[in-house]
């Protein structure tokens, strides 16, 4: 079912990569979303930010079809989610790799589930690491590469199977300083190039900005959205780009706003 | 941009000599014990013939080993051992797996398997004789059965266990139920199984010695032990307690090493 080619004449592309109409999500007696709705403008890279808790991994993951609703409607490029094909990254890479398959294996482990091919899978991972000028060796296993590398590659095990959406949740949440701009310029690099749509939850308000098209700022619970931010400085965005006025005056902007709700 | 991080340098090992000394700190332990044994063995504390010195019994096992019998009550044990061994592994393993794949069968049972594993098995080995009677198979299968209890508590309990992260992991990248469950969930469960696995053949080790002793045999290290106690020859006495100790500490090693090949990831 995920193997569905999209008629390469689409008529009209679709407007949203993600539209949620009327979410209800619930966990017991606390309500978490509350009639949530939301429209993603196509093609863009969004970032989510709000407070501790608020539900921000709930969402991605209702979203992404790994966590159930109450009630509502999510669809992705207008189809549910599940004939939709999706990439995933996971917060704690360490967790989300399987550690008995070498890197190169978990890179190809989406199109072995589809079935697809031996020789298409090689084909498919090494145009994939060749495209990003991966220089690894991935007949190692995951745990022996580093943090960062281990972020890439599942990055890259995400991508192979040519999603049209990517969910990241707290990529870099994991990682060193050094390790998160490599992996951010890596991200960037394969935002600009594939134009795939990302929805990224980021637990720092900056890093938030500093990538995205569009900064979600959510409310405490139940989790409203508070503004949609649009921040359109031009790509690829560099470290000078964090001392440009106009990612200043956003971040102002953005962090006003949230001090705004922690009052409330 | 070329994705070049370099790793950590794992710190070179500094000072050789002394790392080698340390290697042989197990051994200390050992000398020790066999200087006792030589200390009270020539005192005359203890009557000598109730034990020989550790010499005249590693000579008497080596002796025994190579040109006397003691090689084919050994190979006996070693080969119901492994019987006992390999029909609780291939029966255990698929059933604890599958056991432990659902929460609700697993709990059904749990109870059962809880009790006969705190059961001694060598309290049911008359029940045993009373079913398969005294033969070779029954002494197989009664420490089968202590081993398999074990292996299935260890299959279910890692598969009970897997980290839920892989498994939706697998899902999200389009795994369906067979798949994350022979991609993930067997093999998230294998270090546990491989604990399973190893206290299984240590069991199945205890219980065939047992067996060998109260059943009766012709041949087995658990029938040569009691055999020559009963006619006093202490020296073979000690001898074959020492060999069947060398057995269950090879076994493990083995496991061991096994297990930290198959499972190159555990602790990662
Ligand atoms: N499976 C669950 N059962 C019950 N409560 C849950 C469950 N998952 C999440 N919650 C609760 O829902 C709320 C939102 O959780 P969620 O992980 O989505 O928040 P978050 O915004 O991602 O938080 P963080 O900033 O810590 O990543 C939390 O209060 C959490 O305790
Ligand atoms: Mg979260």
């Amino acid at each position: 079912m995920m193997l569905d080619t999209q008629p390469t004449q689409a008529i009209a592309p679709p407007e949203h990569f993600v539209s949620v109409k009327g979410l209800c999500k619930s966990f017991g007696n606390a309500v978490l979303y509350d009639n949530f709705n939301l429209d993603l403008a196509s093609n863009q890279l969004v970032s989510v930010f709000g407070p501790n808790g608020c539900g921000k991994s709930t969402l991605i993951n209702m979203i992404s079809g790994l966590t159930p609703f109450d009630s509502g409607e999510i669809l992705i490029h207008d189809k549910p989610i599940r004939r939709a094909r999706i990439g995933y990254v996971f917060q704690n890479y360490r967790e989300a790799m399987l550690p008995w398959l070498s890197a190169f294996d978990n890179i190809a482990y989406p199109l072995r589930v589809k079935g697809m091919p031996e020789a298409e899978c090689r084909d498919r991972v090494e145009t994939l690491i060749q495209t990003f000028n991966i220089q690894l060796d991935l007949k190692r296993y995951p745990y022996s590469f580093s943090g960062g590398q281990q972020q890439l590659i599942s990055i890259l095990r995400a991508l192979v199977a040519d999603p049209e959406v990517l969910f990241l949740d707290e990529p870099f949440s994991a990682l060193d300083f050094e390790t998160t701009l490599f992996v951010r310029d890596k991200l960037q690099e394969i935002f600009e190039t594939t134009k795939i749509p990302m929805f990224m939850v980021v637990h720092n308000l900056e890093e938030a900005v500093f990538l995205a098209d569009t900064v979600l700022l959510l409310s405490k619970r139940p989790t409203r959205l508070v503004e949609m931010v649009s921040f359109p400085a031009s790509r690829p965005r560099t470290l000078d780009t964090l001392s440009s006025p106009e990612f200043i005056e956003t971040s102002r902007h953005c962090l006003d706003i949230f001090r705004q709700e922690m009052r409330k | 941009m070329t994705a070049t991080l370099s790793k950590p340098q794992r710190r070179a090992a500094g000072r050789p000599f002394l790392q080698n000394l340390d290697r042989l700190l197990p051994l200390v332990g050992v000398g020790v014990m066999f200087g006792l044994w030589w200390l009270i063995a020539v005192s005359g504390w203890v009557n000598p013939v109730l034990l020989p010195t550790p010499w005249a019994t590693l000579s008497a096992l080596v002796t025994a080993m190579t040109t006397g019998d003691m090689f084919i009550d050994f190979f006996a044990s070693v080969v119901r051992t492994f019987s006992a061994f390999l029909l609780a592994a291939v029966v255990g393993v698929p059933l604890g797996v599958l056991l432990g794949s659902s929460e609700k069968l697993y709990r059904s049972v749990e109870f059962l398997i809880d009790f006969f594993r705190s059961t001694p098995a060598s309290a049911l080995i008359p029940m045993f004789i009373l079913f398969f009677g005294v033969s070779d198979f029954s002494k197989v299968i009664i420490a089968a059965f202590s081993a398999l209890l074990l292996i299935v508590f260890n299959s279910a309990y890692g598969v009970l266990n897997a980290r839920q992260s892989r498994i939706l992991a697998a899902k999200v990248m389009g795994a369906n139920r067979w798949q994350v469950f022979k991609d993930v969930l067997v093999m998230e469960s294998l270090p546990q199984t491989f604990i399973g696995l190893r206290s299984g053949i240590s069991i199945a080790l205890v219980i065939v010695i047992v067996a060998e002793m109260f059943i009766g045999t012709e041949q087995g290290l658990g029938k040569r032990i009691i055999d020559a106690q009963q006619v006093l020859n202490v020296q073979d006495m000690y001898a074959s307690i020492l060999i069947t100790g060398l057995l269950g500490y090879a076994l493990n090693v083995l496991f061991l090493l096994g297990e930290k090949r198959v499972i190159h990831w555990s602790g990662k």
